[in-house]
């Protein structure tokens, strides 16, 4: 796990997606290939803002073994404001959880690897 | 390319299978297929297992030679292929025996599937990784997770309730009781169903199909070999497969499977029939809320109206369009990468009129397995 | 002109009260709120630590400094709970702020003062002409044995603030105290730390801020009067104040910056955001003395002059703001998300 998430890290940390300058559509994680343009397409990196609105979401009460402390934990279809989707964590009660809530990324833990390995870092999102 | 029949089927037991391994789960299915076609096991041509993730599974990968050999196929040396999508691993192997065949490559070859998944604890965990794991399992997002957030978006977009996708488990149980196979082989109440705790909400235990061990194998035969060994052949008239977006939220809609949309018109075209001419189906239901859009990607019902034929019985045994007569992945279990080929063996068994006490009137099914969220839908259509 | 040029803090949102507390241990609450001078204290969520707090703080004061992250030429983080004993907290704050990867670089450990010696380091450089900006964060979880008195005040929380040239705050002069003075330790591989009880008090706390603010006093040749705002380490509510009684500061000049009865000892972040608190509100050409304490044991004495710059920085939202943002857990659930509770 330590290289591949190492490798990562910088769209972990922060969410650098990319945009194909052909289609104007926006990606997270980043794509080589537009999907929409293929080899027409002029995808460049970019570091999205961090806002967004929540489409759908879940309370997730039988979850991954890295969110066990957290039970239950919400995760949410997230539209970012650039346009590219996003799942992720969201931190906040889950009464408080609409559709098309605005949120905003902030940097958390996301487990670790053991009580020996690495601990892993990333982004998730709480309400603005 | 040539017709292409099923002239066996075989299929173990689904459940929890403590006192068999792997070896003797796909055993005990390959030689009920085998006598099921009255083979001797020398006419096999090739071999497409469908297996998802024995290497983590069972921690023992090469899998399809050693199915061969332990099918007694060694001294043979036949071409043994696994094929793996996910938990559509079934459905593609089935469609990687059928091309075999349709083609002129071979003339009669095994198309099995076969998953032991309770040797690990973390089956769950397994099975999610048919969803992308970095972007979507690594941030919390687990397979009961993500159909929750299109069961919400469903529901938000069109109306779908809860209780909607409770009957869709409950009819699925019913259909089990009559299955010797299934692993619930118990009805359930719809207060049962909606009573049972939230897993990822919307989504509560008795809306997810339990992952289990099983193994399912079918025979295909070019038609003239196929009328050598059998009086009803079950001929395979299309067998497409369409992918998409490894990841939910890189899909058009979350709310509509696009490759089962994709796949299932392709076999439509193929087979020369329309939705409504399919008298019975074989849906994926590793969800039920999967169940009711597979209704609406398939043409069965409008997009967003898929719920109405639960609600007004379309689809249960005594309806027009029985989905699901085997029990679903919901009650007779869902083996993982056995399922595909499961739901083939439930359709040849139906179209032949041996499907015992849950025996439907028909004479075109269809099944669709799907691997993940929808990356990956394999859609077949049978008829006598 | 070398100082603060921008600045950010973050508090965890959770708080346990001194009573809740105080009830698992039976113990007089009020005995102890009295006596501490101290109400509750932030803790930290399952899902954050140092890094998570140096990061949340850093991207504030870069968001509102509006300089180009790659100018940033230094990270240094202060704190005693850093994640991980061996492998710095620096470079994940460095790649979160995506600085890129030609800056100086590592983690500081002085008790409750590593942060406002990285500020010190960080000043140095920028004086040198080494750096353009540098990163000065103090930020902490820290710890305390359940049951010890430390449980009541150990909070968690931090502050950054980007040392530079084109400055909100000019450093007018910095001064610092220390000797080999063991009121407070944690050795190696031990979840909890230790401490000399009274014993941090005079001979350690009072004496280095005592020391380190007259040293400063003396050698820019001012007296606390010419100071509008005052801030000390904050272990607790009632040291800052009595210090700043012996040094002759009044109350209203330490008013502004005294954070901990609402989050408690935040540790290497308690000065600082002290400091923070007090450039919420600060004017150009008022002057503002900080004195950490860092046990162990030393002092680090600094005395800004706010610049008209301030009037052109967002400093919203502030500090009391932040503080008052909370949700209250129970003691159950203060010692899972602070894993107090052995797994296996």
């Amino acid at each position: 796990m330590l290289p591949k998430f190492w490798r990562k890290i910088r769209s972990r940390y922060n969410l650098i997606g990319s945009h194909c300058e052909n289609c104007g559509s926006y990606f997270y994680p980043p794509r080589n290939i537009c999907p929409k343009c293929r080899r027409k397409g002029k995808v460049r990196e970019v570091q999205f803002s961090g806002y967004g609105k929540v489409l759908s979401w879940s309370v997730v009460h039988d979850g991954v073994e890295n969110f066990w402390l957290s039970k239950p934990y919400i995760v949410a279809l997230i539209e970012l404001d650039e346009g590219a989707k996003i799942v992720a964590p969201l931190d906040c009660n889950p009464d408080e959880v609409r559709e098309g809530m605005r949120v905003k990324a902030v940097f958390r833990k996301f487990g670790e690897d053991g009580e020996d390995g690495i601990i892993y870092y990333g982004t998730k999102f709480v309400p603005v | 390319m040539r017709r292409v029949a099923i002239i066996g089927v075989g299929c173990s037991k689904f459940g929890e299978l403590w006192d068999m391994g792997f070896r003797d789960i796909v055993i005990s299915a390959g030689i009920e297929a085998l006598e099921d076609a009255g083979l001797e096991g020398r006419e096999i041509e090739a071999v497409y297992a469908g297996n998802m993730s024995a290497g983590r599974y069972i921690g023992q990968e090469h899998i399809a030679s050693l199915i061969a050999d332990y099918s007694g196929l060694a001294e043979l040396h036949v071409p043994c292929v696994r094929v793996e999508a996910g938990d559509a691993s079934g459905g593609v192997a089935l469609r990687q025996a059928y091309m075999a065949v349709a083609s002129g490559m071979h003339d009669v070859v095994i198309a099995a599937g076969a998953e032991k998944v309770t040797d690990v604890p973390n089956a769950m965990e397994i099975l999610s990784s048919s969803a992308d794991v970095e972007w979507e399992v690594f941030n919390g997002a687990n397979l009961p997770a993500l159909y929750a957030m299109i069961a919400r978006m469903h529901m938000k977009r069109f109306g779908t309730k809860e209780e909607d996708l409770a009957m869709v488990s409950v009819k699925n149980h019913k259909n089990a009781t009559l299955n010797p196979k299934a692993m619930f082989r118990r009805e359930i109440s719809l207060e049962t169903a909606l009573n049972s705790p939230y897993v990822a909400e919307p989504l509560k235990l008795f809306d997810c199909a339990p992952i289990c061990d099983g193994a399912s194998v079918v025979i295909l035969a070019s038609e003239e070999v196929a009328r050598r060994y059998t009086d009803t052949p079950i001929y395979i008239k299309a067998c497409t497969q369409a992918s998409d977006y490894m990841a939910l939220h890189s899909r058009r809609d979350v709310t509509t499977m696009d490759a089962v949309v994709f796949a299932s018109r392709e076999a439509y075209r193929i087979a020369k029939i329309e939705p409504k001419d399919v008298d019975f189906a074989e849906v994926h239901d590793s969800f039920t809320i999967a169940e009711i859009i597979a209704y609406e990607d398939l043409g069965f019902a409008k997009k967003g109206e898929g719920a109405k034929l639960i609600r007004e019985g379309v689809t249960a045994l005594d309806g027009d369009l029985p989905v699901n007569t085997s029990g679903g992945l919901k009650a007779f279990g869902h083996a993982v990468g056995a399922t595909g080929i499961r739901q083939a063996v439930e359709i040849a068994l139906q179209l032949r009129g041996d499907a015992g006490k849950r025996q439907v009137d028909g004479e075109i099914g269809l099944s669709l397995n799907i691997g993940g969220t929808g990356a990956t839908a394999v859609v077949t259509i049978f008829s006598r | 002109m070398v100082g603060i040029v921008s600045y950010g803090t973050y508090i965890p949102k959770y708080r346990i009260k001194v009573e809740e507390i105080a009830r698992i241990w039976g113990e007089n609450a009020d005995v102890l709120k009295k006596g501490l001078g101290v109400e509750q204290k932030s803790v930290p969520s399952w899902d954050e630590d140092t890094a998570t707090i140096a990061v949340e703080c850093a991207r504030e004061a870069l968001r509102r400094a509006k300089i180009d992250p790659k100018r940033i030429g230094a990270v240094f983080v202060g704190s005693e709970s850093h994640p991980y004993a061996v492998k710095p907290t620096g470079t994940i704050v460095a790649e979160a702020l995506g600085i890129g990867n030609d800056y100086f670089c590592a983690d500081l450990e002085f008790a409750c003062k590593a942060g406002t010696t990285a500020m010190q380091i960080c000043y140095a450089m920028v004086k040198a002409g080494l750096i353009d900006y540098g990163i000065a964060i103090g930020a902490d979880t820290s710890q305390s044995r359940p049951g010890d008195p430390l449980e009541y005040t150990a909070g968690a929380g931090g502050a950054c603030f980007i040392v530079g040239r084109d400055c909100i705050a000019e450093i007018e002069g910095t001064f610092s105290f220390a000797s080999d003075t063991p009121d407070f330790w944690r050795r190696e591989g031990k979840p909890y730390p230790s401490h000399g009880g009274r014993f941090t008090g005079q001979p350690a706390y009072f004496r280095h801020i005592v020391e380190a603010t007259k040293g400063l006093l003396d050698k820019l040749g001012l007296r606390p009067s010419d100071f509008d705002y005052a801030v000390f380490h904050q272990p607790n509510g009632k040291f800052p104040i009595r210090v700043a009684q012996i040094l002759g500061f009044t109350k209203d000049q330490i008013k502004q910056g005294l954070v901990v009865p609402y989050i408690g000892n935040t540790y290497s972040g308690s000065s600082m955001i002290g400091l923070a608190s007090v450039l919420d509100v600060a004017k150009p050409g008022e002057r503002i003395l900080l004195t950490s304490f860092g046990s162990g044991a030393g002092s680090d004495a600094f005395s800004f002059v706010v610049t008209d710059r301030i009037e052109g920085i967002e400093r919203n939202p502030k500090v009391l703001e932040k503080i008052k943002e909370c949700e209250y857990v129970d003691y159950g659930l203060y010692v899972k998300l602070r894993r107090k509770i052995r797994f296996g």
